[in-house]
């Protein structure tokens, strides 16, 4: 048992002694590229949790801002709109930010909604004329597309801790880039 | 001449500088990860844990693959960002997962004991304390989404090292 043990042993410094310090031909180019994959791998998945990333946004419920359903061009190529991470800081959010949260109903689904009252506020609801506070820490969102969008009218104010990033360009496709407008409010929703 | 040796004395100083930075760049990154997605200390104070945890303060560590994989269940310490402050994380007990009938007392409410059905995609957090705890009785039932992971594991004080107690 024991030399059988010593020579797995020394087997295991042979290889190790190899692929470290004495890199030659195919290995070294494997162990190089795995190190440059693995690095950017870290350092794409760090900025994109801090700082900003690129989304796909699905669904029409944002349209005309995202998404826009027009009856020339096929629904075949989504948004993608660039999300800063930045507001997760602080949490200073201001009327009409589009912003990516997750779902108060399914932790894993992301939405993008427009937030229409900050805490707070007295938001009166268009549809059934009443008024209501929306509590410390939480805010409410709509879609622009207020015909088939699935937001605060369905599950009420969401905590503000959902909120994943901010939207703030649009980067595809290319003739739709440019900045996210806050609508003009008609109707005048808070009092 | 001496213009050249200077300018590849510079190439030097600046690959050194690049490679320094490069190291650094990467440990930053690889701390960020471990502490999104794996494991990350959080300093804990306040009397609404007792017994379980510490009034003055308890550093204990919180994993974060649990609620990312959906394993969280009845019965676990979890940090959880406020819902009325999104700048503050509590960390309270799971009472109740989505769609169970929680029954609960708040004791400055009356003797009466209350319940409530926890809805799709949220829990019910209660603190150990129910005297002196502001937590689901209060706010209500908070989504999934806003917890931020499982505490397993206490550091400090060192007479206290361990599993946290049920």
């Amino acid at each position: 048992m024991e030399p059988k043990c010593m020579e797995v042993c020394r087997w295991f410094t042979y290889i190790w002694h190899n692929v470290h310090l004495e890199q030659m031909g195919s290995s070294s180019f494997l162990w190089n590229f795995t190190k440059k994959f693995v690095t950017f791998g870290l350092i794409t998945v760090t900025v994109s949790d801090r700082y900003v990333t690129v989304v796909r946004v699905r669904g029409g419920s944002m349209s005309p801002t995202l998404n826009p359903k027009t009856s020339s061009s096929g629904n075949f190529s989504d948004d993608y709109v660039l999300v800063e991470k930045f507001c997760i800081d602080k949490y200073k959010f201001s009327h009409g930010d589009v912003v990516v949260f997750s779902s108060p109903l399914n932790h894993k689904e992301r939405h993008i909604k427009r937030i229409v009252a900050l805490p707070g506020e007295w938001f009166g609801s268009r549809q059934n004329y009443d008024v209501l506070k929306v509590p410390e820490g939480h805010c409410w969102v709509e879609g622009d597309n207020a015909a088939s969008s699935m937001d605060s009218k369905s599950f009420g104010p969401i905590p503000l801790g959902l909120i994943r990033g901010r939207v703030t360009h649009v980067v595809w496709p290319p003739h739709r880039i440019g900045a996210i407008q806050s609508p003009p409010r008609e109707e005048l929703s808070s009092l | 001449m001496k213009v050249v040796s200077y300018i590849a004395q510079w190439r030097g100083i600046v690959k050194e500088a690049m490679n320094r930075t490069a190291i650094a760049v990467k440990f930053l990154c690889c701390l960020h990860i471990t502490d999104n997605y794996f494991c990350s200390p959080v300093h804990i104070y306040g009397p609404s844990m007792l017994p379980t945890l510490n009034m003055v303060g308890d550093i204990v560590l919180a994993e974060h693959l649990s609620q990312r994989l959906g394993k969280v269940r009845h019965g676990d310490l979890v940090v959880v960002r406020s819902p009325s402050d999104p700048k503050k994380s509590i960390t309270k007990r799971i009472m109740g997962m989505e769609g169970d009938t929680v029954t609960y007392f708040d004791p400055m409410l009356g003797d009466a004991t209350r319940v409530a059905v926890v809805p799709k995609g949220h829990v019910w957090i209660q603190g150990d304390n129910i005297f002196a705890s502001l937590d689901s009785r209060h706010f209500g039932p908070v989504p999934y989404g806003l917890i931020q992971g499982k505490v397993f594991f206490r550091v400090w004080p060192l007479d206290c090292i361990g599993v946290p107690g049920q």
